[in-house]
């Protein structure tokens, strides 16, 4: 049975408040509330508040099992940011202890409006005095040929993205499988592509519209979105529709309206979505796309109201929560008699995309409406920037933002509020500082809400402040505010920055190296050195608050440890992470893959051999050749580690560290027509001096012989070029993994050994100077190729000697890690196996 | 593998030195599969083995006073109640204790 989401124990679902049962003399109006989702459950609680307990017996009907939680967290919860646990808003004991019956896991079929009585699923009635549907939307799912099986299921392998369960599903399946394909580049669609993405699997979108988001962003916004999308990997299919699902079994793949196919072994329909009104339609009530309703959010019934997604109010739908929130007031103002005039006139709606690396913000219209509309827009496509505004009297009417939303929480304030806009429109987009306050954030009233998906106040945010949150994360964390949608975080920094009058800390840790000692890299460097802190547990104990330890520390200062004493080093075997005391790269099934060096990516056929003859011995699942030219032994057993480097006798290929790990090479002037200087052998060089250097994160290096670029040298971390007449091109800073950024030309010099001593500058800088786990292409422009060329070249500051020297003390402390801890294990059980006896996704053999 | 024993206080599961101090090994005890792990001021605690989130193998996680981070994605449990630091699900603990030189889980 899977777990109910602000459950009670032992599968009781179903909680019935039995005080009025017992003496059956109720004298309260009986309210019946159909549908436990975001709606339903929000008037419940705005009728409580309104003290409505006391006038109502509060019966609710939820067709999940599941108390009530937050549907806007789903995206997080599906990339895994956070716990199911953490998005419940009431739970099945609330709903207990405020005296409302929550009939969980039970369908509402049909309302006998005649007789004021709705009939259940599970045969059962109850009657009302007043009803209140508030059953939501359901995922669209487009028509496509074998979608379904026979017996009218979804094809194993389709998911909508609707509910918990679907996430639980969603989930489940992310960890099986490699290539999803995405229906729908929305709001929704693209937050499931990128959570899907963090879990590893390859993306791929298709989307019938001609632009993504085309409900909220006009076409050139789109083409900018698109382009951010795909810089983070995932593949975008525009104007195009997917016309059938390969199977039969399970999903394979699609075909698209023009004929091409792809492969997937997940298909996540994000569509759409159509609001649920069969309970309505069966009853008689009127509806067109939704359940039609008043601006008392009555339907033609009296004592029938509907809210949320599943309620269609002049004319429109709304599929986002403020709207919700705002119609959940109304009506409860109503129920209550608290304000038996209260009326909703519609919603303002503004979204914002909760995919990190992509930032957009949307509320109103894209465009100008009419003539004397005013519009302003940035565009800067290179930079995937992109703003604009639509005032129309005086009024913010429609705001764009993507690719920087600092200006978010003032236009958000400017469109709730209708908040006075600067006379110089420009200001709206960018800031021109001039000293002046736009944004009364100390005007806001107290209990203005500022975060619509968490219901937080200004009060709220300002009392947690009082009560000694000093950070704006910490207020996040205590409140919740900002923790949903995202929209409002700007805000909320502003109300903390205001009610802390000055006192606030920006996130302190975000300038430390690592996250348990309260220091920038040089002072921590500077600190090691003076007080001779060898081991990582010395570290913690002098400069860590409290000496405390910190596990996700112990890494990082692992490394730089290593790098800062070279063979003096005290090596703990508990500071180190899992690879690094094996030697080996664990895998997701908890074996380990090995890599022998292959220097320069040049072997023998009696090396070729000695790993043919270890990989039939141990029953090596997979022999793989890698992109850095090297051979991987996959789902090698934890204990068998010792014997397969013995049997293999070639040194550790350091593929499983945060360090230099390999050159790749082209064939060069030994065998190619082309080549105009010998790479191989530069390659071999540069491999056998760096070896097992460790560094912030993995290094990876190429020698070509010629611009023809055969290795792919300018996508590499240090790339090498020959050009010819003795002289070498070495670039650095590039990449070719999740972001493509080609390196920047460092030097050209004329002879391998500068290119070596150069190539170990560089290294060495990086090592020094980069922040943990920051790869050269961010460290190189962060820090200018300006500056590392004055630096390196030129010794502005007159530390090449120094860097050249820190980099001989760490080659010289070199020694093969499976030479030595082949011999004898470094700790008792160090390689005992620590596979569960789960049955886990195995390695694929091939 | 050692050979497990019940007593009255739960499973032995295998001596103290087959935990070097602040690592992680695997036992079974009964047919629950544990890991057992001691930290460097000694003091001893135990997890299911495998990872709530993907099944990743603790015991070659790491460790400090407060948490263990799973080797496999990072997300981390806290010895008090193996809630998640990170936002996943809580991990099982099991109280273990030293007797004679031997690891006791109770489950
Ligand atoms: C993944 C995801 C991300 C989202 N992100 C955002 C966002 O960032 N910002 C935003 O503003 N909005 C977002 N939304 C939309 C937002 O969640 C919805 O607008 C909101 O949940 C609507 O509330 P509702 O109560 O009308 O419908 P729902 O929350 O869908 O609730 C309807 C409930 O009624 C139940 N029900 C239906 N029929 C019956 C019946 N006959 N008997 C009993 N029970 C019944 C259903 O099971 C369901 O639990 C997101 C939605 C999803 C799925
Ligand atoms: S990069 Fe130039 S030298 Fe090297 S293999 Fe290619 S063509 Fe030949
Ligand atoms: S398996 Fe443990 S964090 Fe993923």
């Amino acid at each position: 049975m899977t777990a109910v989401l602000g459950g009670r124990p032992e599968g009781v679902s179903t909680l019935h408040f039995a005080m009025d049962e017992a003496d059956g003399i109720d004298t309260r109006q009986k309210l019946v509330v159909v549908g436990n989702g975001m709606a339903g459950a929000r008037v419940v609680e705005e009728v409580l508040e309104r003290g409505g307990g006391e006038q109502f017996a509060i019966t609710v009907f939820g067709e999940e099992p599941h108390g009530n939680y937050n549907r806007i967290m789903l995206s997080h919860v599906l990339a895994g940011e956070e716990h199911e646990d953490d998005i419940v808003l009431n739970s099945h004991d609330w709903y207990a202890d405020n005296g409302v019956v929550l009939r969980a896991g039970v369908r509402v079929d049909r309302v006998d409006t005649h007789a004021k009585v709705v009939h259940a699923s599970d045969g059962t009635t109850a009657p009302y005095d007043q009803l209140v549907l508030a059953t939501g939307s359901r995922s669209f799912i487009p028509p496509m040929a074998g979608l379904h099986r026979d017996d009218e299921q979804l094809l194993p392998g389709v998911f909508g993205f609707r509910t918990i369960d679907d996430t639980r599903a969603l989930l489940a399946a992310a960890a099986e499988h490699e290539k999803a394909v995405v229906v729908g580049g929305g709001l929704l669609g693209l937050e499931a592509a990128r959570a899907l993405q963090g879990h590893g699997l390859a993306v791929e979108v298709v989307h019938a519209g001609t632009h993504l988001m085309n409900q909220q962003l006009d076409p050139d916004g789109g083409a900018i979105l698109r382009q951010s999308v795909e810089s983070l990997g995932i593949v975008v299919h525009l104007a195009t529709r997917t016309t059938e699902v390969i199977g039969p079994d399970r999903v394979r793949g699609v075909v698209l309206a023009d004929g091409r196919a792809l492969d997937a072994d997940v298909l996540v329909i994000a569509a759409g979505i159509r609001p649920v009104t069969e309970v309505a339609l069966m009853s008689g009530l009127e509806v067109e796309r939704g359940i039609v309703v008043d601006d008392q959010l009555r339907t033609d019934d009296p004592d029938v109201y509907a809210v949320g997604e599943c309620a269609q109010h002049r004319g429109e739908l709304y599929g986002l929560v403020a709207p919700v929130w705002e119609q959940a007031r109304v009506l409860a103002d109503l129920l209550t008699g608290a304000d038996p005039d209260a009326e909703y006139h519609g919603s303002r709606t503004a979204t914002k995309l909760k995919v990190a690396g992509v930032d957009v913000a949307t509320m109103g219209v894209n465009r100008p409406e009419r003539d004397t509309d005013e519009f302003l827009v940035i565009s800067e496509p290179r930079r995937g920037v992109h703003l604009s505004v639509v005032v129309r009297d005086d009024r913010l009417i429609g705001a764009t933002l993507l690719g920087d939303t600092r200006k978010v929480a003032f236009l958000t304030q400017a469109f709730d509020r209708g908040a006075p806009l600067p006379q110089e429109r420009i200001k709206l987009l960018v800031d021109l500082s001039d000293g002046a306050e736009e944004v009364g954030v100390a005007e806001l009233p107290a209990d203005s809400q500022v975060c619509n998906c968490n219901g937080v106040s200004k009060q709220a945010i300002c009392d947690a402040v009082a009560g000694g949150c000093g950070t704006v994360g910490a207020v996040m964390d205590s409140t919740r505010a900002g923790k949903g949608c995202g929209s409002c975080k700007g805000l909320v920094k502003q109300i903390v920055e205001w009610a802390a009058d000055g006192d606030v800390v920006e996130d302190p840790t975000a300038g430390w190296y690592v996250p348990g000692i309260p220091m920038a890299k040089p002072a921590l460097m500077t600190a090691i050195r003076e007080q001779g802190l060898l081991s990582v547990s010395a570290v913690f104990a002098a400069l860590a608050p409290g000496g405390q330890e910190d596990a996700k520390s112990k890494m990082a200062l692992t490394s730089l440890l290593r790098m800062i004493w070279g063979a003096d080093f005290v090596q703990e075997n508990d500071a180190k992470f899992i690879n690094d005391r094996v030697h080996a790269n664990i895998q997701r099934d908890g074996t380990f893959s090995v890599v022998p060096q292959m220097k320069g990516g040049v072997t023998t056929p009696a090396q070729l051999r000695k790993i043919a003859d270890v990989a039939e011995k141990y029953e090596v699942p997979m022999v793989k050749v890698t992109g850095g030219q090297r051979i991987d032994l996959l789902g090698i057993r934890k204990e068998d580690l010792p014997a397969v480097w013995a049997d293999l006798g070639m040194p550790s290929g350091y593929a499983y560290g945060k360090s230099f790990r390999t050159v790749k090479t082209c064939v060069g002037s030994d065998f190619c027509r082309f080549g105009l200087g010998d790479s191989t052998q530069l390659g071999i060089d540069l491999e056998t001096r760096f070896q097992g250097i460790e560094s912030p994160a993995k290094m990876k290096l190429a020698v070509v012989g010629c611009p023809r670029n055969c290795a792919e040298a300018y996508v590499k971390d240090v790339g090498v070029v020959a050009v010819g007449g003795g002289r070498w091109e070495v670039y650095v800073g590039g990449a070719a993994g999740a972001s493509v950024r080609k390196g920047d030309l460092l030097a050209t010099v004329d002879s391998p050994e500068a290119v070596i001593e150069l190539t170990g500058r560089f290294m060495q800088y990086y090592r020094e100077n980069a922040n943990w786990l920051e790869r050269t292409y961010d460290f190189v422009p962060r820090v200018g190729l300006a500056t590392i060329k004055q630096v390196l070249l030129e010794d502005s500051e007159g530390i090449c000697a120094d860097l050249d020297e820190g980099m001989q003390r760490s080659i010289d402390a070199y020694t093969d890690p499976w030479g030595q801890d082949g011999r004898t294990p470094a700790t008792p059980g160090q390689f005992r196996p620590a596979l569960p006896l789960v049955a886990l996704p195995e390695v694929p053999v091939r | 593998m050692s050979v497990t024993a019940q007593t009255t206080s739960g499973h032995v599961v295998g001596r103290v030195e087959d935990v070097p101090p602040g690592e992680g090994r695997a036992f079974v005890a009964g047919d629950v599969q544990v890991a057992v792990f001691r930290l460097r001021d000694g003091s001893l605690h135990a997890t299911q083995a495998a990872c709530p989130h993907a099944g990743g193998p603790l015991a070659d996680g790491q460790t400090d006073a407060d948490v263990l981070v799973c080797p496999l994605h990072l997300y981390a449990y806290r010895w008090r109640d193996g809630s998640s630091t990170s936002g996943n699900a809580p991990v099982q603990v099991y109280p273990v204790h030293e007797e004679d030189g031997h690891l006791v889980v109770q489950l």
